[in-house]
Protein backbone atom coordinates (compact mmCIF):
# COMPACT_ATOMS: atom_id res chain seq x y z
CA UNK A 1 0.00 0.00 0.00
CA UNK A 2 1.45 3.38 -0.97
CA UNK A 3 0.52 6.33 0.85
CA UNK A 4 0.77 10.53 -0.37
CA UNK A 5 0.87 12.87 2.57
CA UNK A 6 0.33 16.51 1.41
CA UNK A 7 2.88 18.52 3.20
CA UNK A 8 3.49 22.43 3.17
CA UNK A 9 5.77 24.57 4.42
CA UNK A 10 3.65 27.41 6.47
CA UNK A 11 4.40 31.03 7.51
CA UNK A 12 4.27 32.00 10.82
CA UNK A 13 3.84 35.80 11.80
CA UNK A 14 5.80 37.39 14.63
CA UNK A 15 4.33 39.39 17.39
CA UNK A 16 4.53 42.54 15.76
CA UNK A 17 4.27 42.45 12.31
CA UNK A 18 3.82 45.39 9.24
CA UNK A 19 1.24 44.78 6.64
CA UNK A 20 2.74 45.43 3.28
CA UNK A 21 0.29 45.98 0.34
CA UNK A 22 -2.17 42.29 0.39
CA UNK A 23 1.46 40.68 2.32
CA UNK A 24 2.55 40.59 5.59
CA UNK A 25 6.05 42.20 5.15
CA UNK A 26 8.47 38.90 5.07
CA UNK A 27 10.57 40.26 7.63
CA UNK A 28 8.13 39.45 9.84
CA UNK A 29 7.25 35.91 8.85
CA UNK A 30 9.51 32.82 10.05
CA UNK A 31 8.66 29.22 7.81
CA UNK A 32 7.36 26.22 9.82
CA UNK A 33 5.87 22.18 8.69
CA UNK A 34 2.24 22.87 9.02
CA UNK A 35 0.77 21.45 12.15
CA UNK A 36 -1.81 19.35 10.86
CA UNK A 37 0.52 18.06 8.30
CA UNK A 38 3.07 17.14 11.15
CA UNK A 39 0.24 14.74 12.78
CA UNK A 40 -0.54 13.83 9.14
CA UNK A 41 3.18 12.33 8.12
CA UNK A 42 3.57 10.73 11.97
CA UNK A 43 -0.32 8.36 10.57
CA UNK A 44 1.89 7.42 7.75
CA UNK A 45 4.95 6.87 8.99
CA UNK A 46 3.13 4.62 11.72
CA UNK A 47 1.51 2.60 9.12
CA UNK A 48 4.80 2.18 7.52
CA UNK A 49 6.67 1.15 10.60
CA UNK A 50 3.30 -1.46 11.22
CA UNK A 51 3.94 -2.76 8.14
CA UNK A 52 1.06 -1.90 6.48
CA UNK A 53 2.46 0.54 4.24
CA UNK A 54 4.92 -0.27 1.36
CA UNK A 55 5.85 3.69 0.75
CA UNK A 56 5.38 7.19 2.36
CA UNK A 57 5.50 9.79 -0.40
CA UNK A 58 5.11 13.41 0.41
CA UNK A 59 3.81 15.95 -1.60
CA UNK A 60 4.60 20.11 -1.04
CA UNK A 61 3.81 22.96 -3.13
CA UNK A 62 6.72 25.47 -2.84
CA UNK A 63 9.53 27.15 -3.95
CA UNK A 64 13.11 25.92 -2.85
CA UNK A 65 12.87 27.14 0.35
CA UNK A 66 10.53 24.73 1.72
CA UNK A 67 12.91 21.87 1.39
CA UNK A 68 14.33 22.29 4.78
CA UNK A 69 10.39 21.69 5.52
CA UNK A 70 10.34 18.66 3.42
CA UNK A 71 13.98 17.24 4.86
CA UNK A 72 11.98 17.55 7.98
CA UNK A 73 9.12 15.19 7.06
CA UNK A 74 11.70 13.16 5.00
CA UNK A 75 13.87 12.76 8.70
CA UNK A 76 10.73 11.98 10.35
CA UNK A 77 10.60 8.55 8.08
CA UNK A 78 8.88 9.65 4.81
CA UNK A 79 10.68 7.51 2.51
CA UNK A 80 10.85 9.69 -0.43
CA UNK A 81 9.38 13.51 -1.33
CA UNK A 82 7.90 15.88 -4.70
CA UNK A 83 8.59 19.06 -4.80
CA UNK A 84 6.13 20.76 -7.34
CA UNK A 85 6.92 24.23 -8.08
CA UNK A 86 6.87 26.73 -11.34
CA UNK A 87 7.20 30.53 -12.21
CA UNK A 88 3.92 30.60 -13.01
CA UNK A 89 3.34 30.29 -8.93
CA UNK A 90 5.55 32.85 -7.85
CA UNK A 91 3.02 35.47 -9.26
CA UNK A 92 0.01 33.95 -8.38
CA UNK A 93 -1.19 35.98 -4.82
CA UNK A 94 -3.40 33.34 -3.03
CA UNK A 95 -3.50 29.97 -4.37
CA UNK A 96 -6.84 28.76 -3.68
CA UNK A 97 -8.33 25.36 -2.92
CA UNK A 98 -8.83 25.12 -6.71
CA UNK A 99 -5.50 25.90 -7.77
CA UNK A 100 -4.06 23.69 -5.15
CA UNK A 101 -6.22 20.75 -6.73
CA UNK A 102 -5.42 21.10 -9.74
CA UNK A 103 -1.65 20.33 -8.96
CA UNK A 104 -2.37 17.68 -6.47
CA UNK A 105 -4.83 15.77 -9.02
CA UNK A 106 -1.89 15.42 -11.53
CA UNK A 107 0.14 13.92 -8.47
CA UNK A 108 -1.92 11.60 -7.25
CA UNK A 109 -2.60 10.50 -11.13
CA UNK A 110 0.99 10.24 -11.39
CA UNK A 111 1.50 8.37 -8.17
CA UNK A 112 -1.43 6.51 -8.29
CA UNK A 113 -1.49 5.89 -3.99
CA UNK A 114 -3.82 4.11 -1.66
CA UNK A 115 -4.47 6.42 0.58
CA UNK A 116 -3.67 10.55 0.59
CA UNK A 117 -3.33 11.94 3.82
CA UNK A 118 -3.72 15.84 4.24
CA UNK A 119 -3.81 18.61 7.33
CA UNK A 120 -7.32 18.88 8.30
CA UNK A 121 -6.44 23.00 7.76
CA UNK A 122 -2.93 25.00 7.13
CA UNK A 123 -2.14 27.41 10.05
CA UNK A 124 -1.80 30.73 7.40
CA UNK A 125 -4.49 30.84 4.57
CA UNK A 126 -6.74 27.55 7.15
CA UNK A 127 -9.43 26.78 3.88
CA UNK A 128 -9.42 23.35 5.48
CA UNK A 129 -10.99 22.13 1.97
CA UNK A 130 -7.99 20.84 -0.16
CA UNK A 131 -8.18 17.49 1.41
CA UNK A 132 -11.98 16.52 0.42
CA UNK A 133 -11.84 19.09 -3.12
CA UNK A 134 -9.13 16.56 -4.24
CA UNK A 135 -10.94 13.47 -3.47
CA UNK A 136 -13.51 14.38 -5.87
CA UNK A 137 -11.33 15.38 -8.36
CA UNK A 138 -9.78 12.34 -8.98
CA UNK A 139 -12.81 10.54 -7.90
CA UNK A 140 -11.86 8.73 -4.64
CA UNK A 141 -13.71 8.53 -1.07
CA UNK A 142 -12.88 11.09 1.69
CA UNK A 143 -13.47 11.37 5.37
CA UNK A 144 -12.36 15.26 6.59
CA UNK A 145 -11.09 15.56 10.52
CA UNK A 146 -10.06 12.31 10.93
CA UNK A 147 -8.42 11.61 14.86
CA UNK A 148 -8.86 7.97 14.75
CA UNK A 149 -7.39 5.76 11.50
CA UNK A 150 -7.93 2.16 11.81
CA UNK A 151 -6.33 0.20 8.57
CA UNK A 152 -5.29 -3.88 8.65
CA UNK A 153 -3.02 -5.15 6.09
CA UNK A 154 -4.31 -5.39 2.66
CA UNK A 155 -8.16 -3.68 3.80
CA UNK A 156 -9.92 -2.21 0.74
CA UNK A 157 -11.99 0.16 4.20
CA UNK A 158 -10.75 2.55 6.19
CA UNK A 159 -12.09 3.19 9.81
CA UNK A 160 -11.91 6.24 10.83
CA UNK A 161 -13.46 8.47 13.73
CA UNK A 162 -14.65 12.13 12.76
CA UNK A 163 -14.17 14.72 15.37
CA UNK A 164 -17.57 16.46 15.18
CA UNK A 165 -18.01 19.59 17.28
CA UNK A 166 -19.20 19.19 21.14
CA UNK A 167 -17.01 16.40 22.08
CA UNK A 168 -18.81 14.19 19.93
CA UNK A 169 -16.66 11.71 17.73
CA UNK A 170 -18.39 10.16 14.40
CA UNK A 171 -17.59 6.43 13.04
CA UNK A 172 -17.27 5.72 9.50
CA UNK A 173 -16.24 3.19 7.56
CA UNK A 174 -14.45 4.30 3.97
CA UNK A 175 -13.69 2.45 1.22
CA UNK A 176 -10.30 2.97 -0.57
CA UNK A 177 -8.91 4.38 -1.89
CA UNK A 178 -9.36 7.61 -0.08
CA UNK A 179 -8.36 10.99 0.88
CA UNK A 180 -8.63 11.41 5.04
CA UNK A 181 -7.50 15.15 6.75
CA UNK A 182 -6.37 14.69 9.88
CA UNK A 183 -7.06 16.10 12.50
CA UNK A 184 -4.17 16.87 15.34
CA UNK A 185 -4.26 14.48 18.47
CA UNK A 186 -4.60 11.76 16.45
CA UNK A 187 -1.42 10.53 17.76
CA UNK A 188 2.07 12.05 19.05
CA UNK A 189 4.52 13.36 16.42
CA UNK A 190 7.69 12.54 16.75
CA UNK A 191 10.76 14.44 17.05
CA UNK A 192 13.46 13.82 13.86
CA UNK A 193 15.88 11.74 15.08
CA UNK A 194 19.51 13.14 14.49
CA UNK A 195 19.94 9.41 12.43
CA UNK A 196 16.92 10.69 10.67
CA UNK A 197 18.25 14.21 9.65
CA UNK A 198 21.15 12.71 8.19
CA UNK A 199 19.11 9.51 6.23
CA UNK A 200 17.03 12.35 4.93
CA UNK A 201 19.74 14.41 3.00
CA UNK A 202 20.11 11.24 1.07
CA UNK A 203 16.42 10.72 0.38
CA UNK A 204 14.85 11.74 -2.93
CA UNK A 205 13.65 14.91 -3.25
CA UNK A 206 12.14 15.58 -6.92
CA UNK A 207 11.20 18.80 -8.28
CA UNK A 208 8.83 18.68 -10.83
CA UNK A 209 7.29 22.09 -12.77
CA UNK A 210 3.56 22.52 -14.16
CA UNK A 211 4.64 20.88 -17.38
CA UNK A 212 6.42 18.18 -16.26
CA UNK A 213 2.59 17.01 -14.59
CA UNK A 214 0.97 18.37 -17.24
CA UNK A 215 -0.78 21.28 -15.63
CA UNK A 216 -2.09 24.34 -17.04
CA UNK A 217 -0.16 27.78 -16.00
CA UNK A 218 -4.00 29.27 -16.59
CA UNK A 219 -5.22 26.37 -13.46
CA UNK A 220 -3.13 27.38 -11.00
CA UNK A 221 -4.05 30.93 -11.16
CA UNK A 222 -6.92 30.44 -9.47
CA UNK A 223 -10.63 32.07 -8.79
CA UNK A 224 -10.12 34.21 -5.56
CA UNK A 225 -7.96 37.52 -5.45
CA UNK A 226 -7.15 38.68 -2.33
CA UNK A 227 -8.08 41.97 -2.18
CA UNK A 228 -6.99 43.66 0.49
CA UNK A 229 -5.34 42.58 4.09
CA UNK A 230 -5.93 44.46 7.28
CA UNK A 231 -5.12 43.80 11.30
CA UNK A 232 -8.84 43.54 12.60
CA UNK A 233 -10.52 45.98 14.62
CA UNK A 234 -11.10 45.13 18.54
CA UNK A 235 -14.26 44.17 19.64
CA UNK A 236 -13.88 45.18 22.99
CA UNK A 237 -13.07 47.74 25.28
CA UNK A 238 -10.14 45.93 26.84
CA UNK A 239 -9.02 47.67 30.29
CA UNK A 240 -4.62 46.69 30.01
CA UNK A 241 -3.44 46.64 33.42
CA UNK A 242 0.32 47.97 33.41
CA UNK A 243 3.32 47.77 35.11
CA UNK A 244 5.91 45.19 36.20
CA UNK A 245 4.31 41.67 36.92
CA UNK A 246 3.79 42.29 40.47
CA UNK A 247 1.95 45.17 39.71
CA UNK A 248 -0.32 44.15 36.91
CA UNK A 249 -0.79 40.84 39.27
CA UNK A 250 -1.69 43.29 41.96
CA UNK A 251 -4.57 44.47 40.00
CA UNK A 252 -5.87 41.29 38.77
CA UNK A 253 -5.85 39.97 42.34
CA UNK A 254 -7.82 42.99 43.11
CA UNK A 255 -10.42 42.38 40.27
CA UNK A 256 -11.03 38.53 41.19
CA UNK A 257 -11.74 39.78 44.76
CA UNK A 258 -13.95 41.97 43.42
CA UNK A 259 -15.86 39.57 41.46
CA UNK A 260 -16.28 37.58 44.47
CA UNK A 261 -14.76 34.59 42.36
CA UNK A 262 -11.31 34.13 44.89
CA UNK A 263 -10.19 35.47 48.27
CA UNK B 1 -31.46 38.71 -9.82
CA UNK B 2 -29.61 35.93 -8.30
CA UNK B 3 -30.90 33.47 -6.02
CA UNK B 4 -29.15 32.39 -3.01
CA UNK B 5 -29.70 28.32 -1.57
CA UNK B 6 -28.54 27.70 2.04
CA UNK B 7 -28.16 24.23 3.39
CA UNK B 8 -28.71 23.40 6.80
CA UNK B 9 -27.26 21.58 9.15
CA UNK B 10 -28.72 19.33 12.13
CA UNK B 11 -27.15 16.80 14.26
CA UNK B 12 -29.42 13.88 16.24
CA UNK B 13 -32.92 15.01 15.27
CA UNK B 14 -31.76 19.04 16.10
CA UNK B 15 -31.24 21.33 14.12
CA UNK B 16 -28.05 23.41 14.75
CA UNK B 17 -27.75 27.06 15.92
CA UNK B 18 -26.06 27.53 12.36
CA UNK B 19 -28.58 26.72 10.25
CA UNK B 20 -30.56 29.67 11.60
CA UNK B 21 -27.25 32.02 11.04
CA UNK B 22 -27.40 30.70 7.55
CA UNK B 23 -30.94 32.34 7.10
CA UNK B 24 -29.27 36.48 8.41
CA UNK B 25 -26.39 35.22 6.08
CA UNK B 26 -28.73 34.37 2.63
CA UNK B 27 -31.00 37.02 3.58
CA UNK B 28 -28.95 39.85 3.56
CA UNK B 29 -27.31 38.37 0.40
CA UNK B 30 -30.51 37.82 -1.33
CA UNK B 31 -31.66 41.49 -0.70
CA UNK B 32 -28.75 42.77 -2.30
CA UNK B 33 -29.05 40.42 -4.81
CA UNK B 34 -32.64 40.87 -5.86
CA UNK B 35 -32.91 37.22 -5.80
CA UNK B 36 -35.25 34.81 -3.76
CA UNK B 37 -33.73 32.90 -0.09
CA UNK B 38 -34.00 28.68 -0.86
CA UNK B 39 -33.34 26.56 2.23
CA UNK B 40 -32.27 22.65 1.72
CA UNK B 41 -33.17 20.67 4.70
CA UNK B 42 -31.65 16.80 4.06
CA UNK B 43 -31.87 13.60 5.93
CA UNK B 44 -33.71 12.94 9.11
CA UNK B 45 -37.27 14.36 9.83
CA UNK B 46 -37.02 16.76 7.58
CA UNK B 47 -40.69 18.38 7.82
CA UNK B 48 -40.05 18.79 11.01
CA UNK B 49 -36.84 21.06 10.60
CA UNK B 50 -38.71 22.69 7.53
CA UNK B 51 -41.08 24.17 10.58
CA UNK B 52 -37.83 25.26 12.61
CA UNK B 53 -36.63 26.89 9.10
CA UNK B 54 -39.80 28.78 8.03
CA UNK B 55 -38.35 32.00 9.26
CA UNK B 56 -38.65 35.91 7.83
CA UNK B 57 -37.34 36.31 4.33
CA UNK B 58 -37.56 32.64 3.40
CA UNK B 59 -39.09 32.19 -0.45
CA UNK B 60 -38.47 28.32 -0.58
CA UNK B 61 -37.70 25.33 1.78
CA UNK B 62 -36.43 22.39 -0.11
CA UNK B 63 -37.07 19.03 1.43
CA UNK B 64 -34.66 15.65 1.09
CA UNK B 65 -36.28 13.32 2.71
CA UNK B 66 -33.15 10.15 2.15
CA UNK B 67 -31.23 8.51 5.33
CA UNK B 68 -31.18 10.08 9.05
CA UNK B 69 -27.93 12.03 9.66
CA UNK B 70 -25.43 13.52 7.71
CA UNK B 71 -23.72 11.43 5.10
CA UNK B 72 -21.17 13.34 2.64
CA UNK B 73 -22.04 11.41 -0.24
CA UNK B 74 -26.07 12.37 -0.12
CA UNK B 75 -25.28 16.05 0.56
CA UNK B 76 -23.01 16.44 -2.13
CA UNK B 77 -25.61 14.53 -4.54
CA UNK B 78 -28.42 16.30 -3.45
CA UNK B 79 -27.05 20.04 -3.03
CA UNK B 80 -25.62 19.28 -6.85
CA UNK B 81 -29.05 18.32 -7.75
CA UNK B 82 -30.67 21.60 -6.48
CA UNK B 83 -27.87 23.87 -7.17
CA UNK B 84 -28.41 22.91 -11.25
CA UNK B 85 -32.11 22.27 -10.74
CA UNK B 86 -32.66 26.02 -9.19
CA UNK B 87 -30.37 27.50 -11.01
CA UNK B 88 -28.85 29.26 -7.87
CA UNK B 89 -26.00 31.29 -7.80
CA UNK B 90 -25.04 31.10 -4.26
CA UNK B 91 -24.63 28.59 -2.14
CA UNK B 92 -24.34 29.10 1.37
CA UNK B 93 -22.99 26.32 4.53
CA UNK B 94 -21.50 26.11 7.61
CA UNK B 95 -17.89 26.15 7.94
CA UNK B 96 -18.41 23.20 10.62
CA UNK B 97 -16.80 19.89 10.77
CA UNK B 98 -19.63 18.88 8.46
CA UNK B 99 -19.74 21.72 6.24
CA UNK B 100 -15.75 21.05 5.58
CA UNK B 101 -16.84 16.97 4.48
CA UNK B 102 -19.07 17.89 1.69
CA UNK B 103 -19.04 22.04 0.60
CA UNK B 104 -15.18 21.08 -1.26
CA UNK B 105 -16.68 18.44 -3.08
CA UNK B 106 -19.90 20.29 -3.88
CA UNK B 107 -17.69 23.12 -5.01
CA UNK B 108 -15.19 20.65 -6.97
CA UNK B 109 -18.35 18.42 -8.86
CA UNK B 110 -20.06 22.13 -9.80
CA UNK B 111 -16.76 22.87 -10.76
CA UNK B 112 -16.95 26.58 -9.07
CA UNK B 113 -14.94 28.66 -6.60
CA UNK B 114 -14.91 27.52 -3.17
CA UNK B 115 -14.73 30.23 -0.25
CA UNK B 116 -14.66 28.89 3.24
CA UNK B 117 -14.59 30.51 6.88
CA UNK B 118 -16.28 33.53 5.72
CA UNK B 119 -17.28 36.19 8.55
CA UNK B 120 -18.80 39.01 6.48
CA UNK B 121 -20.29 38.59 2.59
CA UNK B 122 -21.30 41.74 0.21
CA UNK B 123 -21.78 41.18 -3.61
CA UNK B 124 -21.31 44.01 -6.13
CA UNK B 125 -22.96 43.09 -9.56
CA UNK B 126 -21.00 39.94 -10.20
CA UNK B 127 -18.56 40.53 -7.78
CA UNK B 128 -18.46 39.08 -4.26
CA UNK B 129 -16.55 40.03 -1.74
CA UNK B 130 -16.14 37.97 1.02
CA UNK B 131 -14.26 38.80 4.21
CA UNK B 132 -11.84 35.93 6.13
CA UNK B 133 -9.06 35.72 8.46
CA UNK B 134 -5.24 34.26 7.86
CA UNK B 135 -3.09 33.38 10.00
CA UNK B 136 -4.72 32.60 13.10
CA UNK B 137 -6.45 35.48 13.05
CA UNK B 138 -3.96 38.09 13.09
CA UNK B 139 -5.31 39.73 9.98
CA UNK B 140 -8.29 39.92 8.51
CA UNK B 141 -8.37 39.56 4.43
CA UNK B 142 -11.45 40.54 1.41
CA UNK B 143 -10.95 38.28 -1.46
CA UNK B 144 -12.95 38.58 -4.33
CA UNK B 145 -14.92 36.08 -6.67
CA UNK B 146 -15.98 37.53 -10.23
CA UNK B 147 -19.41 35.73 -11.33
CA UNK B 148 -21.83 32.28 -10.17
CA UNK B 149 -22.16 30.10 -8.83
CA UNK B 150 -19.61 30.32 -6.41
CA UNK B 151 -20.16 27.80 -3.00
CA UNK B 152 -19.20 29.42 0.64
CA UNK B 153 -19.17 28.20 4.22
CA UNK B 154 -19.63 30.61 6.61
CA UNK B 155 -18.40 30.88 10.10
CA UNK B 156 -20.48 30.20 13.12
CA UNK B 157 -21.94 32.90 15.41
CA UNK B 158 -20.91 35.42 13.20
CA UNK B 159 -24.39 36.40 11.73
CA UNK B 160 -27.40 36.48 14.72
CA UNK B 161 -30.13 33.82 14.65
CA UNK B 162 -32.69 34.67 11.64
CA UNK B 163 -36.13 35.22 14.11
CA UNK B 164 -39.29 35.85 12.94
CA UNK B 165 -41.93 33.78 11.62
CA UNK B 166 -42.28 32.97 7.59
CA UNK B 167 -44.79 31.66 5.17
CA UNK B 168 -41.86 30.01 2.80
CA UNK B 169 -43.64 27.18 0.65
CA UNK B 170 -42.34 23.53 1.49
CA UNK B 171 -41.57 21.02 -1.09
CA UNK B 172 -39.72 17.70 -1.43
CA UNK B 173 -36.90 17.72 -3.39
CA UNK B 174 -36.94 14.42 -5.66
CA UNK B 175 -32.87 13.85 -5.61
CA UNK B 176 -31.69 11.11 -7.16
CA UNK B 177 -29.36 9.26 -5.19
CA UNK B 178 -27.18 6.93 -6.29
CA UNK B 179 -26.81 4.54 -3.74
CA UNK B 180 -23.55 2.78 -5.81
CA UNK B 181 -21.83 6.42 -5.91
CA UNK B 182 -22.49 6.09 -1.96
CA UNK B 183 -18.69 4.93 -0.41
CA UNK B 184 -18.60 5.71 2.77
CA UNK B 185 -21.12 4.84 5.88
CA UNK B 186 -21.70 6.30 9.21
CA UNK B 187 -21.71 2.96 11.94
CA UNK B 188 -22.57 5.61 15.00
CA UNK B 189 -21.49 8.13 17.41
CA UNK B 190 -19.12 8.30 20.37
CA UNK B 191 -18.99 10.80 23.22
CA UNK B 192 -15.47 11.24 24.52
CA UNK B 193 -15.11 10.16 28.02
CA UNK B 194 -16.25 12.66 30.68
CA UNK B 195 -14.29 11.94 33.57
CA UNK B 196 -14.12 13.37 37.28
CA UNK B 197 -14.39 17.38 36.12
CA UNK B 198 -16.71 18.96 34.57
CA UNK B 199 -14.85 22.55 33.60
CA UNK B 200 -18.65 23.51 32.84
CA UNK B 201 -19.53 24.13 36.23
CA UNK B 202 -16.40 26.05 37.19
CA UNK B 203 -17.16 29.97 38.72
CA UNK B 204 -13.56 30.42 37.70
CA UNK B 205 -12.02 28.87 35.10
CA UNK B 206 -7.15 29.30 34.75
CA UNK B 207 -6.58 28.51 31.45
CA UNK B 208 -4.00 26.97 29.70
CA UNK B 209 -2.47 27.22 26.01
CA UNK B 210 0.84 26.04 24.70
CA UNK B 211 2.73 29.33 25.80
CA UNK B 212 3.05 27.07 28.48
CA UNK B 213 5.94 25.27 26.56
CA UNK B 214 6.47 22.22 28.58
CA UNK B 215 4.76 19.57 30.96
CA UNK B 216 6.33 20.44 33.95
CA UNK B 217 5.44 23.74 33.60
CA UNK B 218 1.98 23.10 33.77
CA UNK B 219 2.42 22.70 37.54
CA UNK B 220 2.64 26.39 37.71
CA UNK B 221 -0.90 26.78 36.48
CA UNK B 222 -1.97 24.08 38.95
CA UNK B 223 -0.30 26.00 42.03
CA UNK B 224 -2.44 29.00 40.50
CA UNK B 225 -6.06 26.97 40.76
CA UNK B 226 -5.05 25.59 43.79
CA UNK B 227 -4.67 29.08 45.34
CA UNK B 228 -7.81 30.64 43.97
CA UNK B 229 -9.56 27.94 44.36
CA UNK B 230 -10.28 27.92 40.50
CA UNK B 231 -10.75 24.68 38.28
CA UNK B 232 -8.19 24.18 35.75
CA UNK B 233 -8.82 24.22 31.78
CA UNK B 234 -6.81 24.24 28.47
CA UNK B 235 -6.58 25.34 25.23
CA UNK B 236 -6.92 22.33 22.38
CA UNK B 237 -2.61 21.68 22.15
CA UNK B 238 -2.24 20.89 25.64
CA UNK B 239 -4.82 18.23 25.39
CA UNK B 240 -3.33 16.81 22.30
CA UNK B 241 -0.10 16.67 23.95
CA UNK B 242 -1.42 14.67 26.54
CA UNK B 243 -0.92 16.89 29.76
CA UNK B 244 -4.31 17.49 30.68
CA UNK B 245 -7.32 14.75 29.94
CA UNK B 246 -9.37 15.39 26.93
CA UNK B 247 -12.46 16.77 29.42
CA UNK B 248 -10.21 19.40 30.52
CA UNK B 249 -10.60 21.21 26.80
CA UNK B 250 -12.54 24.16 25.98
CA UNK B 251 -13.63 25.18 22.42
CA UNK B 252 -15.23 24.13 19.53
CA UNK B 253 -14.43 20.15 19.61
CA UNK B 254 -14.16 20.72 23.58
CA UNK B 255 -16.79 21.89 26.19
CA UNK B 256 -18.27 25.25 26.05
CA UNK B 257 -18.00 27.20 29.39
CA UNK B 258 -19.43 30.14 30.99
CA UNK B 259 -17.68 30.79 34.16
CA UNK B 260 -18.00 34.08 36.07
CA UNK B 261 -14.22 34.84 35.26
CA UNK B 262 -12.24 32.53 32.31
CA UNK B 263 -8.41 33.37 32.74
CA UNK B 264 -6.50 32.45 29.74
CA UNK B 265 -2.91 32.00 29.75
CA UNK B 266 -0.51 32.06 27.11
CA UNK B 267 -3.30 31.12 24.84
CA UNK B 268 -3.69 33.18 21.02
CA UNK B 269 -7.55 33.18 21.07
CA UNK B 270 -8.03 30.91 17.35
CA UNK B 271 -11.84 30.89 16.55
CA UNK B 272 -12.05 27.25 17.40
CA UNK B 273 -10.96 28.16 21.32
CA UNK B 274 -13.04 31.49 21.24
CA UNK B 275 -16.53 29.18 20.25
CA UNK B 276 -15.66 27.64 23.55
CA UNK B 277 -15.44 30.51 25.88
CA UNK B 278 -16.98 33.70 24.37
CA UNK B 279 -19.62 33.30 26.66
CA UNK B 280 -17.72 34.06 30.22
CA UNK B 281 -18.79 36.61 32.10
CA UNK B 282 -15.56 38.12 32.54
CA UNK B 283 -12.54 37.02 30.19
CA UNK B 284 -9.17 38.07 31.35
CA UNK B 285 -5.83 37.18 28.88
CA UNK B 286 -2.66 37.20 30.16
CA UNK B 287 -0.30 37.23 27.16
CA UNK B 288 2.77 38.42 25.57
CA UNK B 289 1.49 39.33 22.60
CA UNK B 290 -0.61 42.34 22.65
CA UNK B 291 -2.33 41.25 18.70
CA UNK B 292 -3.37 37.79 19.54
CA UNK B 293 -6.77 37.39 18.71
CA UNK B 294 -7.58 36.97 22.33
CA UNK B 295 -7.14 40.84 23.23
CA UNK B 296 -10.36 40.83 20.94
CA UNK B 297 -12.65 39.74 23.22
CA UNK B 298 -10.59 40.08 26.73
CA UNK B 299 -12.25 42.46 28.95
CA UNK B 300 -8.77 42.66 30.85
CA UNK B 301 -5.16 42.07 29.34
CA UNK B 302 -2.05 41.75 30.65
CA UNK B 303 0.93 42.16 27.82
CA UNK B 304 3.50 40.07 29.91
CA UNK B 305 5.28 37.04 30.49
CA UNK B 306 3.04 34.17 31.98
CA UNK B 307 6.19 32.84 33.97
CA UNK B 308 6.66 36.49 35.52
CA UNK B 309 2.47 37.36 35.90
CA UNK B 310 1.75 33.64 37.66
CA UNK B 311 4.16 33.63 40.21
CA UNK B 312 3.47 36.97 41.14
CA UNK B 313 -0.42 36.44 41.01
CA UNK B 314 -0.12 33.21 43.45
CA UNK B 315 2.02 35.27 45.57
CA UNK B 316 -1.21 37.76 45.77
CA UNK B 317 -2.98 34.62 47.18
CA UNK B 318 -0.65 33.33 49.57
C1 LIG C 1 -11.63 21.41 13.45
C2 LIG C 1 -10.82 22.06 14.54
C3 LIG C 1 -11.29 22.01 15.85
C4 LIG C 1 -10.55 22.63 16.89
N1 LIG C 1 -11.03 22.60 18.16
C5 LIG C 1 -10.38 23.27 19.14
C6 LIG C 1 -10.88 23.35 20.49
O1 LIG C 1 -11.92 22.78 20.82
N2 LIG C 1 -10.17 24.07 21.40
C7 LIG C 1 -9.01 24.71 21.10
O2 LIG C 1 -8.42 25.35 22.00
N3 LIG C 1 -8.50 24.64 19.86
C8 LIG C 1 -9.14 23.94 18.88
N4 LIG C 1 -8.60 23.86 17.62
C9 LIG C 1 -7.22 24.35 17.43
C10 LIG C 1 -7.10 25.84 17.23
O3 LIG C 1 -7.20 26.12 15.86
C11 LIG C 1 -5.71 26.34 17.73
O4 LIG C 1 -4.71 25.59 17.09
C12 LIG C 1 -5.51 26.24 19.23
O5 LIG C 1 -6.63 26.76 19.92
C13 LIG C 1 -4.26 27.01 19.63
O6 LIG C 1 -4.03 26.85 21.01
P1 LIG C 1 -3.17 27.91 21.84
O7 LIG C 1 -3.86 29.22 21.81
O8 LIG C 1 -2.93 27.29 23.17
O9 LIG C 1 -1.79 27.92 21.07
P2 LIG C 1 -1.14 29.04 20.16
O10 LIG C 1 -2.09 29.47 19.11
O11 LIG C 1 0.17 28.51 19.76
O12 LIG C 1 -0.96 30.28 21.15
C14 LIG C 1 -0.03 30.35 22.19
C15 LIG C 1 -0.09 31.75 22.75
O13 LIG C 1 0.77 31.84 23.88
C16 LIG C 1 1.43 33.08 23.89
N5 LIG C 1 2.65 32.90 24.66
C17 LIG C 1 3.76 32.20 24.34
N6 LIG C 1 4.66 32.23 25.33
C18 LIG C 1 4.12 32.99 26.33
C19 LIG C 1 4.56 33.39 27.62
N7 LIG C 1 5.75 33.00 28.10
N8 LIG C 1 3.75 34.17 28.35
C20 LIG C 1 2.53 34.56 27.90
N9 LIG C 1 2.06 34.21 26.69
C21 LIG C 1 2.84 33.42 25.91
C22 LIG C 1 1.67 33.39 22.43
O14 LIG C 1 1.82 34.78 22.24
C23 LIG C 1 0.39 32.85 21.78
O15 LIG C 1 -0.60 33.85 21.68
C24 LIG C 1 -9.32 23.26 16.59
C25 LIG C 1 -8.86 23.29 15.27
C26 LIG C 1 -9.60 22.70 14.25
C27 LIG C 1 -9.10 22.77 12.85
Amino acid sequence: MKILVTVKEVATVDDAFEIDGTAIDERYLSADLNEWDDYAIEEAVQLSEDGIVDEVVTVTIGDEDTEQTIRQALAKGADRAIRVWDDALEEVDLLDVGAKVAILEAVVAAEEPDLVLTGVQSGDDSFGATGVALAEAVGTQWAAVVNQLDLDNGADVASVHRELEGGLEELTDVDLPAVLSIQTGINEPRYASLRGIRMAQRKELDHQTLADLGVDAGDVAGDLELTSMYEPESESDTTVFEGSADDTAGQLAELLREKGVAQ
Amino acid sequence: MSDILTIAEHRQGELRDVSLELLTAGAELAEETGGDLHVAVISGDVDRYAEGLDREGVDAIHTVAYGEEFNHDVYTQAVTQLVDSLEASYVLGANSVNGLDYLPAVATRLDVPLVTDVVALETAGETLTATREMYGGKVETTVDVEGTPVVVSIRGAEWPIAEGEGSAAVEAFDAEIDEDAIGSSVNGFEEVAGGDVDISEADLLVSVGRGIDEEENLELIEELAAALGATMSSSRPIVDAGWLPANRQVGQSGKVVTPEVYIAIGISGAVQHVAGMKGSETIVAINTDPNAPIMDIADYAIHDDLFDVVPALIEQFS
